[in-house]
């Protein structure tokens, strides 16, 4: 069992949890995820680490509670325990040699992005991040993102917030202005990070983007998350998660992610139901 | 003077129309008449023959006269005295390849049920409260630590640990058991008897710890620095193949271990469970061997109309008779000689249709083996929703890629010595990890050898 020793409500829906699990601790590279079950009935789902403490042993989540699993994740307090959590799992994200890096996050994504962010600017590389969200009203860790960026550019969809726009136009204005990135990290929506890499690939830019595709076991066991890179067909909990940008086949990926999504609507109701909602909690 | 019966005493079973609606065991067991009336069977023959063809060496004869007189708690103590799992290997283990192959009475007629024997002493046992493990007296200051607690890594464990040895398991997934757990459904080995096995061990001294995957969360030296000193791998095959074909990328195409896993370690077919099941309303499953025959009796159990796609013929298919016998049975449709060259989609991405050919078979070869070739021009259509594919896997490359300077074959699995040591001097490997997918029993034999070394390694 492992205990939730801090939970914070980042906004109506995304979640931050933070658990004592010493031993996952101990080998965390940025990039990497866990299997987390909540009890012995629930579903095995995959969530990237968003930090880690080695020291006191614990390893924070960050997740929307969008479904049944992560609904019933949420309702999880402080002091309780949830039945497994296992890692770290996944290859670390390249990051050496980076110098100049631009981290684009996308909702709950700039969770995601944020160990990256903080590798790289501990080990003195110029980090711009940009953080995209549909609204005000969702914007997530933007202290934790200024902390961890040479610069932080927050865009919203609507224009409630910082720069109006897509996180692409930021993108692409700063590559227009001068900005000489060796790499982008994009992590969030599918639809997001393929627009990232189409910006980035025609100015031949490397891009790393962090994919997130149905999986049971993690560690290359099922092949639920194969995903077609390059023409070739690669695990993302083995081989992954981070690809790079400009092989991945998107469209399959957004293919295979709707999979369970009569079974998946059919749960959240039903846990609905129970919790009296996600909005309720 | 012993039972002439020239078959086999009836394995009394669920009837297959009643069966291939529930996941309740199929095969029900002998009563202590049938036991007996079979154990009569065996003439005791001065050579053993069976006992040569079990890979842990089971004193099978000595077994079954305790049978023959009744008592079934010394028959029961004999078999454990080799086997740490008989409830298990009696209903998985393929004995018609190994003990019963050997066995003198099949020369005419059928050979004696010696797994069907060995189920019953450990189905009694378990009823009747029977125990055998008893902590051994003197606990020794070594350390082993086992990686996967698979059938290998379990009987390494027994085995070091009746000897007094401190032994640790790692499992990665949230449950102990490895393809017990997640492989084998619940019809053909209930996961009450896989847990009651793991129990067992426990009461051994040995600890097992499940969600840690050696070479992620903990690596090998750091094993080292908390004081292990000799390491066993049985990490098993858990590498699914596919068949590289178009359209195995569309939403509805398994790996036969996703579809297994999600039924069997998550139990996605039971209401109180979250994982989503795959509701599929035709599915074609591709493989010819035991896990094909799994795979297509768990789909048929949630609801699906079954057909298994096999590119030779039924004769050829390495799955158990038994197996493909009981398959047949439950209503699922055998396409031989057929096999699948293209996945189809619908506009949202989900399997629509399969395209197979016909093929046939070739002339034997200079060796005997008949070959097969595409019927050209023999492609046809079949509509489905769901193709699983069941062909294979290989050694799951995972924790091979976190311990320096393994050597390993080309096939990724890890090379051994005859007594199953790797090329590095304190880790031993055994089962699928060594040998790609095999059997239950051959692991299980590889983790007594492996155990056997490791003892003599820790003097």
């Amino acid at each position: 069992m492992f205990k939730v020793v801090k939970k914070r409500q980042l906004n109506d829906l995304t979640y931050s949890m933070t658990i004592l699990a010493p031993l996952v601790a101990q080998n965390i590279m940025p990039g990497q995820f866990v299997m987390v079950m909540t009890d012995e009935n629930s579903e095995r789902i995959p969530l990237t680490i968003s930090d880690f403490d080695k020291e006191k042993g614990e390893v924070t989540i960050v997740f929307q509670a969008i479904g049944a699993s992560t609904i019933k994740l949420s309702n999880k307090n402080e002091g309780e325990e949830i039945a497994h959590f296992a890692g770290p799992l996944g290859a670390a994200t390249e990051l050496e040699n980076v110098r100049n890096a631009c981290v684009i996050g996308g909702g709950v994504g700039c969770a995601i992005a944020l160990p990256q962010a903080k590798w790289l600017k501990n080990h003195g590389a110029q980090v711009d991040v940009v953080a995209g969200f549909r609204n005000k009203d969702i914007v997530i860790l933007e202290d934790e993102m200024i902390e961890n960026s040479t610069n932080c550019i927050i865009c919203t969809d609507d224009g409630s917030y910082g720069v109006k726009g897509f996180v692409t136009n930021v993108l692409r204005e700063n590559i227009e202005n001068g900005k000489l990135y060796d790499c982008v990290i994009a992590i969030g929506p599918i639809p997001m990070m393929r627009a990232v890499s189409d910006v980035t690939k025609e100015y031949g830019i490397k891009t790393i983007v962090s994919l997130n595709p149905i999986m049971i076991d993690g560690t290359g066991m099922c092949g639920g998350c194969r995903v077609k890179v390059g023409g070739q067909v690669k695990f993302a909990c083995v081989d992954g998660p981070d690809f790079d940008g400009h092989q991945v086949d998107f469209n399959e990926l957004m293919i295979r992610n709707n999979m369970y999504k009569k079974q998946e609507a059919e749960a959240k109701e039903h846990m609905c139901r129970l919790f009296g909602g996600a909005e309720n909690v | 003077m012993y039972n002439k019966q020239e078959f086999k005493t009836p394995m009394p079973h669920q009837e297959a129309d009643i069966r291939n609606k529930n996941f309740s065991e199929v095969s029900l067991g002998y009563t202590l008449e049938d036991a007996i009336n079979e154990a009569n069977r065996c003439i005791n023959c001065k050579t053993k023959p069976c006992m040569s063809g079990c890979p842990v060496n089971v004193d099978i004869p000595d077994f079954i006269s305790f049978i023959k007189n009744g008592d079934i708690e010394s028959a029961y103590r004999k078999i454990k005295e080799k086997n740490f799992l008989p409830a298990v290997c009696g209903r998985v283990c393929p004995q018609e390849n190994q003990c019963e192959k050997q066995c003198v009475r099949g020369i005419k007629g059928e050979s004696v049920g010696i797994g069907r024997l060995e189920r019953f002493c450990a189905d009694w046992a378990r009823e009747n409260g029977i125990e055998t493990e008893n902590a051994p007296e003197e606990i020794k200051q070594k350390k082993v630590a086992v990686i996967g607690a698979g059938p290998a890594g379990l009987t390494c464990a027994g085995v070091l640990a009746q000897d007094g040895v401190q032994v640790e398991i790692f499992e990665s997934l949230n449950k102990a058991g490895g393809v017990l757990s997640y492989g084998i459904p619940e019809f053909r080995l209930p996961k009450d008897i896989v847990k009651y096995e793991v129990e067992n061990l426990k009461k051994l001294g040995v600890k097992i710890h499940t969600d840690v995957i050696v070479g992620k969360t903990v690596t090998i030296p750091q094993l080292e620095e908390m004081g292990f000193s000799a390491f066993f791998i049985g990490s098993g095959a858990g590498l699914p193949s596919f068949m590289n074909i178009e359209g195995e990328g569309y939403a509805g195409v398994f790996s036969a271990n996703e579809f297994l896993t999600r039924a069997n370690l998550m139990e996605c077919y039971k209401d109180d469970k979250d994982t989503p099941a795959p509701q599929l309303k035709k599915v074609v499953v591709v493989g010819g061997g035991n896990v094909a025959m799994d795979a297509a009796r768990v789909a048929k159990r949630m609801g699906s109309d079954v057909s298994i796609v096999y590119r030779r013929g039924v004769e050829q298919m390495p799955a158990r008779k038994e197996e493909i016998h009981h398959a047949m049975e439950e209503g699922i449709e055998f396409l031989t000689l057929n096999n699948p060259i293209r996945i189809i989609g619908d506009e949202k991405g989900f399997v629509k249709q399969i395209e197979c050919i016909r093929m046939e078979l070739t002339e034997p070869d200079a060796s005997g083996r008949r070959g097969v070739k595409a019927m050209e021009g023999s492609e046809y259509l079949m509509d489905v929703d769901g193709v699983i594919m069941a062909i294979g896997t290989s050694p799951n490359p995972l924790l091979k890629n976190s311990i320096m300077g393994i050597e390993v074959n080309r096939r990724g699995g890890f090379v051994v010595d005859d007594n199953m040591k790797t090329s590095i001097g304190n880790i031993w490997a055994g089962g699928d990890a060594v040998t790609g997918s095999a059997t239950v029993i051959e692991a299980m034999g590889a983790g007594q050898k492996a155990a056997k070394s490791i003892l003599e390694y820790l003097k």
